[in-house]
C-alpha cells in the first residue's frame, strides 16, 4: 500500500504542480530587481535575461537616492514599527498575563472584548480616528501612527499570547511567591522569558502589516516629515511613471528589507503559523 | 462571589495595572472611534453644527442616484473580488498544502519559503509591479504569452473596463495564496498518522484519501479561511488604490467598498469630503463584516463536526 502513495510519477507530479507555482510566485519579484539593475535599453530590449556587463547600470538607484528623501522615510518607517511592536509586545503581554493568570470577575468578557479587534478591522474606525488625532493635536506626527497600529496589534498579541502562557507551568510561580516576589517580577523576571518563542512569533505578525499600511500613514501622516516607506514608494512612484529606472530601482530597495528581514525570520514565522499560533 | 466567600482577600491592584495599559490603548483608539464613527453616521453638518439625522444618511446612500449608484456599483465589484479569493485562491491553497504536506517530499521547506514570499510585499509593491508586468510598454505580459503561443489574446487587462476588476482580484489572490496554503498545511499535519494508516488498510489512498478522510478533517480550518478572506476582502483598499488610483478606474469598474469610503471621506477632484457620509459608508461595512463573522460563527461553525484524537 505504501508504495501506491509514495510512487514516482505522483511525486513527480507534486513537483511540477509546487514548482510551477513557485515560480509563478517569485517571477515579479525577480523581474523587478533583476531589471532595476539595467540601463533603460537593457529593460525594454531583453527584459527577461539577468543584467549583462552591456546593460549594467545603476542610473536609477542614483535617480532614487538622489530624488526621494528615501532614507528618511525609512527612519520614520522604522521607527513606528519598532515602536508599535514595543508596545503591542508589552502591553499584550500584559493583558495577556492577567487574563490567564489570574481568575476575577469579568475575566472571559474581557477577554472577548479584547478579541473582539480580531474579526472588526480598525480602519472602519477611521473616521472617528482622524477626528481625534486632529482634536489631540497629533496629525502628521509619527505618535498617531504608533498609537493607531498598537491598537491595531494589541487583540490578535492578546490573544496568542494568553494561549502560551496557559501554558506557563504554576509550580514554578507558586515557588516565586513563596519566596516573597512580588506578581510584578513574576511576570518580568520568570513568565516573559519563558514565552520568549511565542512573542518572537507575534513580533512577525504584528510587524508586517505595520511596515506595510498604505492607509493610516495615508489619512494620519501624509506630511514629509513623517511619510513612511509604505507612502513615500506609492508617490513617488506616481511621479516617475515614465522614468523605468527609477520605479524599477524604488520598487527594489523597497522589497529588499522585507525580504531579507524574511530569509532571516522566515523559520519563525513558517513555525508560528504551523503551531497553530493562528486559529 | 469571590469577594463574598473570602472578605479579607485586598483589592489585586496588579491585575488592574497588567490589563490597564492594552484597554485603554485599545478603547481610546480602536473602541471609542469604532462607535464614534457609527454615531456619526446618524448624523449630518448643516451650518457648521451636527444635527442628528436619523438614517437620513443611509436613504441618501440607498436611494439618492448621486450615492447610490457608486455605493451599489463598489458592493457588486466587492462581492465579485471576493468571490474569486473564494473559487480561485483558497482552492490553490488547499491543493498546494495537500501536495506539501505528502509524506517524504523533498524541497517542502523551500516551496513554502518561496510560495509565501508574496505575502509579506506590500500593496504598492505588488501592485506597481504587476502594472508593469502587464504594461503593454514593457512587452514582458505579451512576450511570455508569445512563448506558449497566447500573444493574440492579449489585451491591456488594467485598462479595460471588462477585465480590469478580475485582473486586480487575480493579482490580490497571487499575493495572498500563502496565507490559506500556511492554515490548511498546518492543519494536514494535525492529522494524527494512524488515522492516515488506517485508511491505507481499507484501501484508500492517493486522491479518495484526500476527499474522504483528509478533506472532512480540515473543514473547520477552511472556515476559518473563509472568513478571513471575507474580512480582508470587504475591507480592502490598498491594492486598488496603488494600481488604478482613489478614482479606481477605468470608469469606476474597480471601485470597492474601501476607495469608495475614501472618496467619500476625502473628497476627489469635484467633490468635497464628507466625514458623515464617509462615517455612513463605514457602518455599511461594518454590518457587512459582522453579518459574516455572525453567519460563521452561529451557522458554519456550530455545523462544522470537529474530530478530537
Amino acid at each position: 500500500m505504501s508504495t501506491a502513495t509514495r510512487s514516482l510519477p505522483r511525486t513527480i507530479g507534486a513537483h511540477a504542480i509546487l514548482l510551477t507555482y513557485t515560480v509563478i510566485a517569485l517571477f515579479p519579484v525577480i523581474l523587478v530587481i533583476m531589471n532595476s539593475f539595467k540601463s533603460r535599453a537593457g529593460i525594454f530590449g531583453a527584459p527577461l535575461t539577468p543584467p549583462t556587463p552591456k546593460t549594467f547600470d545603476l542610473i536609477g538607484y542614483t535617480t532614487v537616492i538622489g530624488q526621494g528623501d528615501f532614507i528618511h522615510y525609512f527612519q520614520n518607517s522604522l521607527v513606528v514599527t519598532v515602536a508599535s511592536l514595543f508596545f503591542v509586545l508589552l502591553f499584550g503581554a500584559m493583558a495577556a498575563f492577567a487574563l490567564s493568570e489570574y481568575r476575577f470577575r469579568g475575566n472571559s468578557l474581557m477577554g472577548l472584548y479584547l478579541a473582539l479587534g480580531i474579526m472588526i478591522p480598525i480602519r472602519l474606525g477611521t473616521v472617528a480616528i482622524l477626528q481625534l488625532m486632529v482634536a489631540s493635536g497629533l496629525v502628521n506626527t509619527l505618535t498617531a501612527l504608533i498609537l493607531v497600529y498598537t491598537a491595531q496589534g494589541l487583540p490578535l498579541a492578546v490573544f496568542i499570547l494568553s494561549e502560551f502562557m496557559k501554558q506557563v507551568s504554576d509550580d514554578l510561580k507558586n515557588a516565586g511567591r513563596i519566596d516573597g516576589l512580588s506578581e510584578y517580577t513574576i511576570f518580568f523576571r520568570l513568565v516573559l522569558p519563558l514565552v520568549r518563542p511565542s512573542m518572537a512569533t507575534v513580533a512577525v505578525f504584528t510587524m508586517i502589516p505595520i511596515w506595510n499600511d498604505l492607509w493610516f500613514p495615508l489619512i494620519l501622516a501624509p506630511s514629509e516629515e513623517t511619510k513612511t516607506v509604505t507612502l513615500g514608494a506609492q508617490l513617488f512612484l506616481g511621479q516617475f511613471v515614465t522614468n523605468w529606472n527609477a520605479i524599477l530601482a524604488a520598487l527594489s530597495l523597497a522589497i529588499m528589507p522585507v525580504l531579507i528581514l524574511y530569509v532571516i525570520f522566515s523559520r519563525q514565522l513558517i513555525r508560528g503559523i504551523t503551531s497553530g499560533a493562528v486559529k | 462571589m469571590a469577594a463574598d466567600i473570602r472578605p479579607k482577600r485586598p483589592f489585586r491592584w496588579h491585575i488592574g495595572i497588567f490589563l490597564a495599559p492594552a484597554v485603554l490603548v485599545y478603547t481610546a483608539i480602536m473602541i471609542l472611534p469604532l462607535a464614534g464613527t457609527l454615531q456619526l453616521s446618524l448624523f449630518r453638518n448643516i451650518e457648521q453644527h451636527q444635527v442628528f439625522v436619523g438614517l437620513q444618511n443611509f436613504r441618501m446612500l440607498f436611494g439618492d442616484p448621486n450615492w447610490s449608484v457608486g455605493f451599489w456599483n463598489a458592493l457588486r465589484n466587492n462581492t465579485w473580488f471576493f468571490i474569486i479569493h473564494m473559487v480561485v485562491q483558497n482552492p490553490i491553497g488547499v491543493m498546494l498544502a495537500a501536495l506539501l504536506s505528502s509524506p517524504r517530499l523533498r524541497f517542502a521547506a523551500f516551496y513554502r519559503t518561496a510560495i509565501f514570499v508574496p505575502t509579506i510585499l506590500s500593496f504598492v509593491i505588488v501592485g506597481f509591479a504587476w502594472k508593469l508586468i502587464l504594461s503593454p510598454l514593457w512587452g514582458v505580459a505579451p512576450h511570455l504569452m508569445d512563448l506558449v503561443g497566447l500573444k493574440s489574446l492579449f489585451t491591456p487587462w488594467l485598462g479595460k473596463e471588462q477585465y480590469a476588476l478580475t485582473a486586480l482580484s487575480l493579482i490580490s489572490v497571487w499575493q495572498f495564496v500563502g496565507i490559506p496554503m500556511m492554515l490548511i498545511y498546518a492543519a494536514l499535519l494535525s492529522i494524527p498518522e494512524e488515522v492516515i494508516e488506517a485508511a491505507e488498510c481499507d484501501g484508500i489512498t492517493g486522491l479518495s484519501q484526500f476527499w474522504k478522510i483528509k478533506l472532512p478533517l480540515i473543514l473547520p480550518s477552511i472556515g476559518i479561511i473563509s472568513i478571513l478572506t471575507f474580512v480582508g476582502n470587504f475591507n480592502a483598499f490598498d491594492l486598488i488604490y496603488t494600481a488604478q488610483g482613489a478614482l479606481a478606474g477605468p470608469n469606476y469598474s474597480t471601485d470597492i467598498l474601501g476607495t469608495f469610503l475614501y472618496r467619500a471621506f476625502f473628497g476627489f477632484q469635484l467633490q468635497t469630503g464628507d466625514p458623515n457620509m464617509g462615517a455612513a459608508i463605514a457602518t455599511m461595512m461594518f454590518l457587512i463584516i459582522l453579518g459574516g463573522v455572525c453567519v460563521y460563527l452561529f451557522l458554519v461553525q456550530t455545523r462544522l463536526r470537529r474530530y478530537q484524537f
